[in-house]
């Protein structure tokens, strides 16, 4: 990634509003897109995540606001050659179901101004055998399954080679095999310097896939960044969860030295350190004071952890302010999403011993 | 005026559109076995029965009871009629001038079915989605989309239109001297009036396509914005049968003028948000 101060960004959406009838679909939405980057939209069905891609390539144009993509407004008089460096693939495949896959590829390579000579056909064929559907592409489409139609759609969005790819739940309706394979095929693209903007509900998609994320909700952008430092704004400080068989018997850690926070919900505590190097003594004193552990964890907060802590700071206001970031151990997860790192992992382990 | 207006067109993408279209429509038997079965029961079916029975029915009573029905015909036209027999005559006068609607209905409502699906179907399928993020202009799309539904139409009616020539001449011909269709006022209708017509009926039905919510709902509208042009169509065809020298040549640019001003006003129907179905009134 280039640093924040010389970063190069592609697409730049900045206080959108547009609104369809009485519906307002967004709301000062502002969005960043660095060039070469995994980008990815999250947020709940009907936060605008669809109607945001559909401003960047100039399908819609906003009431309020400027939309600027390469450089170029989309809805203006050039957005013909914003949408020729635009690859797109929808939330539904949004294929001709009565003509073949080859047809399919052929009407988006003529329109993308590939023509129809051999090096047109080339490219078809190249585009095919990446997402793994060259062997379909003479049947009818209606014929496909709803994996190979995401397939077949996904080539037929890089077919054109776009600079920048618009992903609108490309995993929607795909078994979770075919997910990660076309998961894998997105991270393989930017690894070509194409940049991918993706738009997902599923926040385990977006985890080790997004190099930046804009969280959305009611058409608006209410946080955006590289996910690392985003979290770092809400959990400032390093955190650890334990369990305990006698979790009453852990509250004597909100007293301890170091310990910045603490919060206990059950038979689980989740405590805030001013160092990690603390943790062996820390847990040491939990033993010492006859505490049964029976885990600890390092807490790496998930963009699962993330996506709530945001989602509950801005939509629980108290008396007209927002509520600060929750504890780490208060937020409404499971256990699974916890995910230590090797390295924190192992210095717990021998801490615990 | 939208950017997509402004913009210069390009031709290519509207010989793209309207192809994928088309190859569409062959795809879809269940659209073009009923359709031609529609034009070979006008242009084949209808007048093979009416004009063999006609040239060939022995009852002289009969024929010449048909034959005194043409006296309603207007002068211009019954100077025209060939033939020494009844039969004849009247085979004749039934092959030139009863016979417009043939050329008018087939094509029209061809055109009209197509052309009401082709906008509202994009988008009921969600391909509109597609075409929306494309490169290709709105007025491009809607160009290609207004070929695409004229094209099958047309094409039925000068493939109709041979075979009833074919008909019209092996049948009446023997009786009347020999080959004799088409007659000029047929070539100019089908060459210079029917044309105009055809597509002011499409500038109206793809402004439809383009603003109702369902296939059907167009469908429904469209029968009732082509029916009255059908009528219009149909008494101008026989008007140019019945007439002589420049009259069909005057209406047949009239329509022309209309048919252009109403296909300028409709390429602003097409906008990517109604491709998307999003925009107000959808």
């Amino acid at each position: 990634m280039n640093s924040p101060m010389t970063r190069d960004f592609l697409v730049n959406v900045s206080s959108v509003n547009r609104s369809f009838g009485d519906v307002q679909a967004l709301t000062n939405l502002t969005i960043e897109v660095p060039k070469g980057s995994i980008s990815v939209l999250l947020g709940p069905n009907g936060a605008g995540k669809t109607t945001a891609i559909r401003m960047i390539t100039g399908a819609l144009t906003p009431d309020q606001g400027t939309v600027s993509v390469f450089g170029t407004d989309p809805g203006g008089p050039d957005g013909a050659s914003v949408r020729r460096k635009c690859g797109v693939v929808s939330a539904k495949p949004s294929l001709y179901d009565r003509l073949s896959g080859w047809d399919n590829l052929r009407y988006a390579a003529e329109l993308y101004g590939l023509g129809k000579g051999k090096s047109a056909d080339g490219r078809i064929n190249e585009a095919a055998v990446q997402f793994g559907i060259e062997a379909a592409l003479q049947y009818e489409v209606g014929g496909y399954s709803t994996g190979m139609k995401t397939r077949l759609a996904l080539a037929r969005a890089v077919l054109h080679e776009p600079e920048l790819l618009l992903l609108d739940e490309p995993t929607s309706g795909l078994d979770p095999e075919s997910a990660n394979a076309v998961l894998e095929l997105i991270r393989d693209m930017t690894s070509d310097g194409q940049t991918v903007l993706m738009c997902t509900h599923l926040l385990l998609e977006a985890e080790g896939l997004a190099d930046e994320v804009v969280m959305m909700e009611h058409g608006t952008s209410l946080i955006w960044g590289p996910p690392s430092d985003l979290a770092r704004k809400y959990w400032p400080a390093d955190s650890v969860r334990v369990s305990a068989r006698n979790p009453e018997a852990m509250d004597a850690l909100a007293t301890a030295e170091g310990v910045v926070s603490f919060d206990r919900s059950g038979d689980t505590a989740s405590f805030e350190v001013d160092s990690l190097d603390r943790v062996p003594e820390i847990v040491g004193q939990l033993v010492n004071l006859g505490v049964e552990l029976t885990a600890v964890k390092p807490f790496n907060p998930t963009l699962e952890d993330l996506y709530f802590a945001v989602r509950k700071e801005r939509s629980a206001p108290v008396n007209g302010e927002s509520t600060p970031p929750p504890p780490p151990g208060a937020l409404p997860r499971s256990e699974e999403s916890a995910r230590p790192t090797a390295k924190s992992a192992q210095s717990l382990q021998g801490a615990s011993k | 005026m939208s950017a997509d207006t402004r913009e210069k067109i390009n031709w290519s993408n509207v010989k793209t559109v309207a192809r994928t279209d088309l190859k569409q429509l062959i795809q879809a038997k269940d659209f073009w076995v009923p359709m031609s079965l529609l034009g070979s029961f006008f242009f084949i079916i209808i007048p093979a029965i009416l004009l063999v029975t006609i040239t060939k029915i022995g009852s002289v009573d009969v024929v010449s009871n048909i034959s005194q029905t043409l006296e309603v015909l207007p002068a211009s036209a019954r100077d025209q009629i060939q033939g020494d027999t009844p039969g004849g005559q009247t085979g004749y006068a039934l092959a030139v001038f009863l016979f417009a609607p043939v050329a008018v209905i087939v094509p029209l409502t061809i055109s009209t079915a197509v052309g009401a699906a082709t906008i509202v179907g994009e988008r009921e399928r969600g391909t509109g989605e597609f075409l929306a993020h494309s490169p290709a202009s709105a007025r491009e799309i809607y160009l290609g989309k207004l070929v695409a539904s004229l094209i099958p139409g047309y094409f039925t009616t000068v493939v109709g239109f041979g075979a009833y020539s074919l008909i019209v001449n092996l049948t009446v011909g023997p009786e009347v001297g020999g080959w004799f269709f088409p007659t000029q006022q047929w070539w100019t209708m089908i060459l210079w009036v029917l044309p105009p017509f055809l597509a002011i009926c499409l500038s109206l039905v793809l402004r439809l396509s383009a603003r109702v919510r369902s296939t059907a709902a167009a469908q429904q509208a469209s029968g009732l914005v082509s029916l009255p042009l059908i009528m219009i169509a149909y008494s101008q065809s026989t008007g140019v049968l019945f007439g002589a020298g420049y009259l069909s040549i005057y209406l047949g640019a009239f329509a022309w003028a209309v048919a252009i001003f109403s296909l300028n006003r409709g390429v602003r129907s097409v906008t990517r948000s109604r491709l998307l179905g999003v925009a107000a009134g959808i």
